[in-house]
């Protein structure tokens, strides 16, 4: 009986296949993460069960544990409007270079008087002065925040009227476990003056004990 | 020039040789490092994307009424009055002259089993539910929808919850995730009263 031959192979593969996958899954993630931008506070959500997903397009108003407000809206062109809307109403002026720096910013937190300061200053400026910023003025007497939402809501409705409710902006806030009821009690009832009565709560996940 | 022609010359035999053995190199290269490089981006950008979008919680307050000064009638109401340092206090029923608070926290054992308890019925029907839904295979919107049914039945708990100007907003959270964990349906935050205020202040002043 002849012997039979084992046909030499070699121990590499061809491995152009499995390279071509994990390059194309490699761009496919690259491009659509999309990373956390910087905020200017840490906010420590308290957490909950809940495993509802934050809608797209949302409003949102952070507490921190000092209580104070910050505002964020996302859209570089709703940005743009919601400013300009802002500074007529309190008389301060906003140039084109303002405009173009506060389109590209996240949240924020200071009065519009001191947005204008904050507009031109660089990096290590901006974080200073968060540190020492009381946050959006939201008081009965100097409601500023009441018109950054109420802007904010006629800039979106300006620029993409739909009917679709879908798509329509959420609120949302995003409170500190520490914040003050109190604090988060007055954000509600700014809301609610604008007629706004749904809410996201932002929190982070827990297991539930039901599963 | 000169130069050029010597070193021609002086590496005659050699640059044949080399070109032969170029001719035999294969033309595979080893890209096992480039492989791990790529793998290595890709559980990188798998994990961090999958823990992007924060969690949240929905709520509906009820719309203002214009004339607030109409009491609802509660039914089978429990009022959590929340307070500063974690403290939990609860009445059932109506808020009459006699009423006594009792004290809580937020353990298993403390608030949890309280809310089970006063919420039996309707958490016994939904679990009943959820397993007749596994063996007969029911769609999930219509369990949902059931469950809400459920949630919201006279026999149901209703549970008010106020907090006073000390509490936290993780107090509230927490309270609002121990209902969705209890199965209550019903629930609202309303404002702290002046005579619920004074309950808080006279069962903290007794030890």
């Amino acid at each position: 009986m002849p012997k039979v031959k084992m046909p030499k192979k070699s121990p590499s593969l061809d491995m152009t296949p499995m390279v071509d996958l994990a390059f194309l899954l490699v761009t496919f993630f690259m491009l659509t993460t999309q990373f956390r931008p910087d905020e200017p506070v840490i906010i420590d959500s308290p957490s909950s069960i809940s495993e509802k997903i934050l809608p797209e397009k949302v409003m949102v108003v952070s507490i921190d544990k000092g209580n104070r407000i910050f505002f964020n809206l996302e859209g570089k062109e709703i940005r743009k409007a919601m400013l300009q809307q802002m500074g007529d109403k309190y008389s301060v002026k906003f140039d084109d270079n303002d405009l173009k720096r506060f389109s590209v910013m996240t949240t924020f937190g200071m009065s519009v008087q001191e947005l204008k300061q904050y507009l031109p200053m660089g990096e290590e400026e901006r974080k200073a002065f968060m540190k020492k910023s009381q946050g959006v003025p939201y008081d009965s007497l100097n409601n500023q925040l009441g018109d950054w939402i109420r802007f904010g809501r006629l800039a979106d409705a300006q620029l993409n009227p739909t009917t679709d409710r879908e798509k329509q902006m959420r609120f949302a806030i995003k409170g500190d476990s520490q914040a003050n009821y109190t604090a988060v009690k007055r954000v509600i009832e700014i809301f609610q003056e604008m007629k706004v009565n749904r809410f996201n709560l932002i929190t982070a996940l827990e297991d539930n004990p039901n599963q | 020039m000169a130069d050029v022609q010597s070193n021609e010359q002086d590496s005659g035999k050699g640059g044949k040789h080399k070109k032969a053995r170029a001719k035999k190199q294969s033309t595979h290269i080893d890209m096992t490092p480039m492989v791990d490089l790529a793998f290595l981006l890709l559980t990188f950008f798998m994990l961090t994307t999958t823990f992007g979008k924060p969690k949240t919680m929905e709520i509906n307050m009820p719309v203002k009424p214009d004339n607030p000064e109409t009491q609802q009638k509660v039914n089978n109401a429990m009022t959590i009055l929340l307070s500063g340092d974690d403290k939990i206090y609860w009445y059932f029923g109506e808020l009459k002259p006699e009423t006594q608070l009792t004290a809580t926290n937020y353990s298993n054992d403390g608030l949890r089993k309280l809310l089970l308890e006063k919420n039996n019925y309707a958490f016994e029907k939904i679990s009943q539910l959820r397993e007749q839904a596994v063996k007969n295979n029911m769609p999930d919107t219509t369990l949902k929808r059931m469950e809400v049914d459920v949630k919201g039945e006279k026999k149901a708990l209703m549970v008010l919850v106020k907090a006073d100007d000390k509490a936290k907003y993780k107090n509230v959270v927490d309270v609002l995730d121990e209902l969705n964990i209890t199965m209550v349906g019903k629930y609202a935050i309303v404002d702290l009263g002046q005579q619920e205020f004074d309950l808080i202040n006279n069962f903290k002043a007794t030890p």
